[in-house]
């Protein structure tokens, strides 16, 4: 019966079944756990209801969206005419160019923004809301571009001829064809970046010198002063922000588009 | 003309990108506590980043980054390559569910692996130090080594494995001897794909560092953009760390390039 086991190989994924279990399943019902319940550990919704109850935390919460969405339309606005003349062959053929864009990803995060804030003392740009922006923008903006490159290029070229064919005008051509076939692209791309950014914490601190706080903040703030709590409860509710936004974008069906960057 | 514009594009856009970067490896070549200041050439930091001294706990961290990121990445790459042959052979239910839970650290923000990992280690009762973090590194790295190994098991023609054990072949010299060399460029991008991950981690990190005095570099310069004062040698640092990943990428697509023009000439 024993040597059966080893040579069965569906159960060789046994350890890593169990690895699961404890490091990935248990530390996320550990969340669900903490967030119903007080310090005594007897069940209550006092965590919730102080969320609501509190101002501070829900403008927090509702500013930390905006700026998502802000960051994420910029980075679409300026990402896709990026990624766009990257997958152009009349209009760039170098390789090295789309090299350039994806290399920051590489890159340590707080080095990036360390040299954001650089720039911005550099140029004497006060460390304010626009700071945060730029540098949210800064930080993510790779993020949106490659995998609309991506769908862009795997795109059927033909089909694009044969709009021009039939006497579709370029514009039409784009925002008729082009557009809607890289859609798959454009909703990963707003993973990549609204997911990050509704939930970084150390960025937004560092670029604003601590005047502007994100939901991030908030929860990391809770749970470094000991109130593991209402911090496991404002986890739990960027957890749901975030399967609502992933919800979304599932629907669009991405799957076919994600690949590693290696 | 439009090639023009669409060029401009490119590069005005790049150049925004890099205009942080090109002043800080720029300052780094002064001795100015204060960024933007110039006080003439020197490589002042350079030296004294390298020769320790006073506040050099920044070697200790980077040391830190480099034995955490490389201990994760071993672990998990020998864990989910075993792991993504015991799915390859999975069917049904148990399959979903394993494949479920590998895709919710891909999926879930860093702050939330995080906090959870957190609330595991203080529930248990574990003091949070290094061991911690290399566990909390190894779960969310693993994921993506049986990410980028499945897709080489599926290419594998199933047969050879049952020939080898046919002719005599042990399961484990099958696996030795078969299976790995199959599998080896998965394992080898999972690798380095969970190192630079490991190497990159801030969030997760700074939830499972516990404060024992252990600092990588994420929680390093972290903490010491907080005291508000950046340490000038941190200049000199991204600036290697910069050039590195660039010329590490370049040989990557150089090579690649290579070899794909040796398979359209074959």
């Amino acid at each position: 019966m024993k040597f059966n086991i080893f040579t069965r190989r569906s159960s060789w994924a046994l350890p890593y079944a169990l690895f699961l279990g404890f490091f990935v399943a248990l530390p996320l019902i550990l969340i669900v756990i903490f967030a119903f319940t007080d310090n005594q550990g007897v069940f209550s919704l006092q965590n919730f209801v102080k969320f609501v109850t509190q101002p501070e935390a829900v403008n927090t919460f509702i500013y930390s969206i905006g700026i998502a969405l802000v960051t994420t339309f910029l980075c679409i606005l300026l990402g896709y005419p990026a990624a766009y003349i990257l997958s152009n062959r009349n209009l760039n053929r170098s390789q090295t160019t789309v090299m350039l864009f994806i290399l920051p990803m590489w890159i340590n995060i707080l080095v990036r923004t360390l040299a954001t804030v650089a720039l911005f003392d550099f140029a004497h740009i006060p460390l304010g809301e626009g700071a945060l922006i730029f540098g949210m923008v800064y930080n993510f903006l790779p993020f949106m571009i490659y995998p609309i490159y991506n769908t862009l290029q795997k795109m059927d070229h033909s089909l694009i001829e044969a709009a021009e064919d039939l006497g579709a005008k370029p514009s039409t051509v784009f925002w008729k064809v082009t557009v809607p076939l890289s859609m798959p692209g454009i909703t990963s791309g707003i993973m990549m970046v609204f997911m990050p950014t509704i939930s970084t914490f150390a960025i937004a601190e560092l670029l604003t010198m601590n005047n502007i706080k994100l939901f991030g903040t908030t929860i990391q703030e809770n749970i470094n002063n000991g109130m593991w709590n209402y911090g496991a409860a404002l986890s739990l509710i960027m957890l749901v922000i975030i399967g609502i936004t992933s919800l979304f974008s599932d629907s669009e069906e991405q799957s076919q588009n994600e690949g590693g960057i290696i | 003309m439009k090639k023009f514009f669409a060029q401009t594009y490119l590069w005005l856009l790049l150049a925004l990108l890099y205009a942080p970067i090109i002043i800080i490896a720029v300052f780094s070549f002064t001795e100015a506590k204060v960024l933007g200041n110039w006080t003439g050439f020197s490589t002042k930091l350079y030296t004294s980043l390298f020769s320790g001294g006073v506040r050099h706990s920044l070697l200790d961290a980077i040391e830190n980054t480099f034995t955490i990121a490389l201990i994760a990445a071993a672990v998990s790459t020998i864990l989910g390559s075993i792991a993504a042959i015991g799915i390859h052979n999975m069917r049904g239910r148990k399959r979903q569910a394993i494949t479920f839970l590998n895709n919710i650290p891909m999926l879930n923000p860093d702050i939330i692996t995080g906090i959870s990992l957190f609330l595991l280690f203080v529930s248990l009762g574990v003091t949070q130090g290094y061991m911690t973090v290399v566990l909390a590194h190894i779960a969310f790295c693993t994921p993506y080594v049986v990410l980028s190994v499945m897709p080489r098991l599926q290419q594998m023609n199933p047969n050879i494995y049952e020939a080898a054990l046919d002719l005599g072949a042990t399961p484990f010299q099958t696996l030795r001897k078969v299976i790995i060399p199959e599998i080896r460029p998965g394992m080898i991008s999972g690798f380095i794909l969970a190192f630079t991950l490991s190497i990159d981690d801030f969030a997760v990190t700074i939830f499972t560092i516990g404060n024992q005095g252990l600092e990588t570099l994420s929680t390093f310069i972290y903490a010491d953009a907080r005291k508000g004062g950046l340490t000038p040698e941190l200049r000199p640092l991204s600036t290697i760390i910069f050039v590195t990943v660039l010329l590490l990428l370049i040989i990557i697509n150089v090579r690649a390039r290579r070899a794909a023009r040796k398979q359209e000439n074959i």
